[in-house]
This record gives C-alpha cells, structure tokens and sequence, in this order.
C-alpha cells in the first residue's frame, strides 16, 4: 500500500512537471509575448527595461529553471499585470472555487444516485425514459448557455437573482445575501455533472442487479430495499467512483465557464483572464494549482476504489 | 428481439453475413424514430451550412446602425443584433463554422487515436506502455486548460482550434482501438494473414482496423458532438472563432453583453447548439445499439 501510494506521487509529480514545462514552452514560444509589454505608449527602450526586469530576456531554459527554483521555495512569482504574488492571488480565488464547486459537485452526486437507481430498478418503464432524456438533454446543454437563460430569466426578467459576482458591493457579509450569489451558478454547475453520474450510476446498478449475490440475497428472503442498498448499491458505486475520477478533469472546465458566465471571483476566472492577457506567472500559477487538484483528485478517487472493493488490491 | 436472435445464431450459416448484418443494423436504427428524427435535422443542419449564404437576403457581417435590437418582422425574420446584423444570417453562417470545426476536429482525433491505439495494441511490450501511460496523463489533465493556453498563445485562428480541439479528443479512440486490436490480434484470420506473410501495416489496415469499424463510427459520432460543444464553449470565452465571423459559441457571448437590451438574442444560438449536440449524441447511442454487438441487449 505504501510503496503504490509512493509511486502513485511521484508519477502524479512528473505529470504535473510535465504539465508545467509544456504550458511554459507554449507560453513563451507565442509570438506577440505578454500583453503589457504590448502598450503603445512605451518607447523601445523602455520595453527592453521592462523585459530585463522581468527576466524575459534571459533563453528559455534558464527562465525555466529560475522559475522552477522559486516554485520549490514558495514563491510563484508576482503578476505583470497587478504586481500582486501568484500565491496570494491563488490563495484569495480558491475558497471561492471550492466553495462553488464543493456544493454543486456534492449535490449533483446526492442527486445521480438515488435518480440512476430508480431508473435501473424501474428498467423501461416512464420513470426510465424520463430519466434517460433528462439526461441526454442535460449532457447536450452548453454550459454557458444554462447559465445565460437562467439570467434572462431570473435576473432580467423577473429581477428576483442577481446576475452575477459574489456579493453585493457596499452591504456587509450575510449568509442570505451569499446564498442568493450562489444559487444560479450552483444549479448551472450541478446539471452539468449530473446527467453522466447518473447515467454511470443507471448502468453499474443493472450490471449488479444481474449478479449471482443479489439473486442469493433475494432468495434467502432478504426485504427489497436491503437487496438494493446493501448488495446491489455498494457494489454498482466502485465503478461510479472511477468514473467521478475520469470525470474530474471535465468538471474543472465547467468549472471555469461557470465562473465566467456569473462573474464569479475563482480559480477558473482567473485563469481565463490572465490567458486572454498572457500574464505568464499567473498562467503558469493557476494551470499548475488546477493540475495540483485533477491529480490529486484522481489519485483520491483510486484510493477510494481500492477501499470500496477490497478485492482490487493496489500494487 | 427473440425472433433478431435466433436470426443472430444461424448468422454463421449466412451466405453473406456481411450483408445480413447491414440489413439488421439498418432496420434497427430505423425502428428507432429519435435517431431517425435526429439524422434528418442533422443532414438539414448540413444542407443550411453548404447553402449558407444563398439562403439569406442579408449578409452576415451587414451592419445597420439605424436599425439595431429589432424584434423579428417580415424583413428581419428573427430580428436584428445590437450592430443591426441580420440574426437569421448569422446564425446560417455560424452553422457553416460549426459544423465545419466539429467534423474536422472529429477526423483529426480519429487518425491519431486510431494511429496510437493500433500501434499500442499491435506492437505490445514497452511501446504500449509508453503510449497508453501517455494516454492516461492526457486525460488526467484538465485539457480545456491546455487548449486556453495554446489558444492564447498560437493565436485564435479558425484552423488553430480545429487541430487543438482535436488534438485534446483523441484519447478515447486510442483506448478503443487499442482495445479491438488486442481483441482481434489473435483471431485466426489475422494469424493467417500473418502466415502469408503480410505486413503489419496491412494486417492493421486490411485486417483489423475494418473490424473496429462500428466502433469508431459511434465514436466519431460522440466525438462530433464533444467537438461542437469544445468550440461554442472556447469562441464563447472569446478564445475560440472570432468576430466578425459568425459562430454560435460567439454569438452568445455578444447575445449576454446586451442581455438587459435585448434578451431574445441569446435563444436561437444557444436552441441551436443544443438541438445539434443532442441529435449527434443521439445518433451516436441509436447506432450504438444497432452496431456494436455488446450492446444489443440495450443496457446501456
């Protein structure tokens, strides 16, 4: 177990050095350079200063290395644009992120579960259908779309959410207020990962609902519901689980054009916009934080795997 | 179904199975009126993107300052944008942008996904390992990060995003691939080919691979489907196809600027992506169920 979970690390280590040097090559290599370098009002010379102050000048593998060398004591370096430290920019969007993405991922699991079941336990009947169109329609939908229509509707329209941003500017923190922030680009976040859970879910618990245990369990008597949560369910989950962690790399983007479409301060917004500007530090800081998560995440969902299904040993 | 698979067991017996199984799969997927409706919009859909511009009165890129945010009429059928452009114009031309990026991004993640998994799945040993360990770190990534980088980097050029969408969509073809190579490389009529002495290249081409067809055709479909949403999604967040020219991922990231003046605007791009992605997503399940033998149970 020790031995793969060091394994596991290192290779999750070299994936993201990986990443790390690809994004710093493309970055670099694009012709045109960051974006403040591009302001019209400065003279040539004054653009080389900029250049040697921020390194630029130097070939591209010692800019690397340099860059490397600070991440491994901490330091991400500052942004070209607002000269705030990477690591304190990151530390103030996060929250933000998990916050949005904790809840909407949460509920949308809460809610895959209990609708794959019944529509793998009510097999072909309306209940099914429903649930298998809702679904189809639910990985059809662009995610920025959902979220457009809902601030037509609820915010042009009706005038009952506010259209976008964490909170409203000038009254103090309250937990309403937050909510109210929240509940749009939650329910957009949720839909979006909601129809592949449960379509996993649908198909992992007709595979168990055919196995030789759950028909034992039936044949000794044991009460439906019993059946269907503690054979069938747990067993049609280890598969659920994988796929959560396949999935990981997608909801991240979701992630990010959520945030967007709301204005909401996070990780995905952050990366997005210093992308458009080719702010390096921050392109490079945020991809690898994001990359940081994915890993993990599936790192964790392997873990969990093995836990669920002892017979899967990791090694 | 019964009668289907008791037809299905004397499938050996068959003068021309082939020919036999074009016959069931073709009337499978027609008992199947979604995918039917779904392929008819889709070739209307196409028939719009290759008539494009004879279709309209008005340019796409026509502005009419006088004439801005107007409600739809008999001259502007779905109404004018915030520049006074026709939107009926634009969304035509946006279906041709669209459709375009979709089907070529969906080639180009065919041919390498198809390369990288017969080339895992037939060569074995560390050449497999190295490929699909590759594989895997390609879809661990958070692959819309790469492409934002890239886009920001090379440029937002309408070809720039056909290779980079398809470059980041070709894992899950490779593992297929790899998965019926494996399937089939040890088939008699692979070792028999081999035994006269065929090249691997034609033993793959010749062999294989037309055995993985059904397979990558419903691929392709998702794929299609996947390649939509990743453009609309990318000209959306202005780093995909960009202005004047026409696509509906654009369209709705003007529609949302001027939501508060015209909130129609956003509808008919976003009805059309929809419309669109679903009916490949349910083409691709409809001839799913009809060519690939492991789902003819449908519990899928």
């Amino acid at each position: 177990m020790t031995a793969y979970l060091v394994r596991r690390t290192l290779q999750s280590v070299v994936l993201l050095w990986i990443v790390s040097v690809a994004v710093f090559v493309l970055i670099h290599t694009a012709p045109g350079g960051a974006a403040v370098l591009q302001n019209p009002d400065l003279s040539r010379d004054q653009i080389a200063q900029f250049r040697a102050n921020l390194g630029l000048d130097a070939p591209l593998p010692v800019q690397y290395v340099r860059w490397l060398h600070g991440v491994l004591r901490g330091d991400f370096g500052r942004s070209y644009n607002t000269v705030e430290p990477v690591a304190r920019l990151v530390e103030t969007r996060l929250p933000n992120t998990l916050l949005l993405t904790g809840i909407a991922l949460g509920l949308a699991v809460l809610l895959a579960i209990p609708l794959g079941v019944a529509s793998a336990t009510h097999r072909n009947t309306p209940i099914d259908r429903l649930v298998a169109v809702l679904s189809f329609l639910g990985i059809s939908t662009p995610v920025f779309w959902l979220g457009i229509v809902l601030i037509v509707v609820c915010s042009v329209q009706f005038r009952i959410l506010p259209a976008g941003g964490m909170y409203q500017i000038g009254e103090p923190f309250s937990v309403g207020d937050r909510v109210r922030h929240l509940l749009m680009p939650v329910f957009v976040l949720m839909t979006a990962n909601l129809a592949e859970v449960t379509r996993y879910t649908r198909s992992a618990m007709i595979d168990a609902l055919g196995e030789d245990y759950v028909r034992t369990a039936r044949a000794k008597g044991l009460p439906g519901p019993a059946v269907l949560f503690r054979h069938a369910l747990r067993n049609a989950l280890i598969p659920v689980i994988t796929i959560v962690g396949v999935y990981l790399p997608r909801a991240v983007s979701a992630t990010a054009i959520t945030e967007t479409v709301f204005s909401w301060p996070g990780m995905g917004q952050l990366a997005l916009q210093s992308a458009a500007t080719r702010d390096y530090p921050v392109v490079l800081g945020t991809t690898l934080a994001i990359a940081v998560f994915a890993v993990a995440g599936s790192l964790l969902t392997d873990l969990a795997y093995g836990y669920a299904d002892p017979r899967i040993r990791l090694g | 179904m019964a009668a289907m698979q008791a037809v299905s067991r004397t499938r050996v017996s068959e003068v021309a199975p082939r020919q036999f199984w074009r016959h069931v799969a073709w009337r499978r997927f027609c008992a199947n009126w979604g995918a039917v409706v779904a392929a008819v919009f889709l070739l209307v859909m196409y028939a719009t993107a290759a008539g494009g511009p004879l279709l309209s009165r008005y340019s796409p890129n026509a502005v009419d300052i006088a004439n801005t945010n107007a409600a739809p009429s008999a001259e502007h059928w779905l109404g004018t944008d915030e520049s006074g452009r026709d939107v009926l114009a634009r969304l035509i031309a946006g279906a041709r942008t669209t459709m375009t990026v979709g089907l070529i991004a969906m080639i180009i993640a065919i041919v390498i996904g198809a390369l990288v998994g017969s080339l895992a799945g037939y060569c074995g040993g560390w050449i497999d390992s190295v490929l699909m360990r590759f594989t895997d770190g390609m879809m661990a990534i958070p692959y819309f990060f790469l492409v934002l980088v890239a886009v920001a980097a090379l440029g937002p050029s309408f070809h720039n995003i056909v290779v980079m969408i398809g470059l980041i969509s070709w894992m899950v073809v490779a593992r297929i691939v790899r998965g019926e190579v494996l399937r089939y490389r040890g088939v008699d009529f692979v070792l028999a080919a081999q035994a006269i002495g065929a090249k691997p290249a034609r033993v793959l081409a010749r062999h294989i691979l037309p055995q993985a067809g059904p397979v990558l055709i419903v691929a392709a479909t998702f794929g299609v489907a996947n390649a939509i949403l990743l453009e609309s999604a990318l000209s959306y967040l202005g780093l995909g196809i960009q202005p004047p020219q026409a696509s509906w991922g654009n369209m709705l990231s003007n529609a949302q600027a001027y939501v508060w003046e015209n909130p129609r605007l956003p509808i008919y791009p976003g009805v059309l992506i929809l419309c669109t992605v679903l009916a490949y997503n349910f083409l691709g399940d409809a001839l799913r169920d009809a060519l690939d033998p492991r789902y003819r149970e449908g519990n899928m």
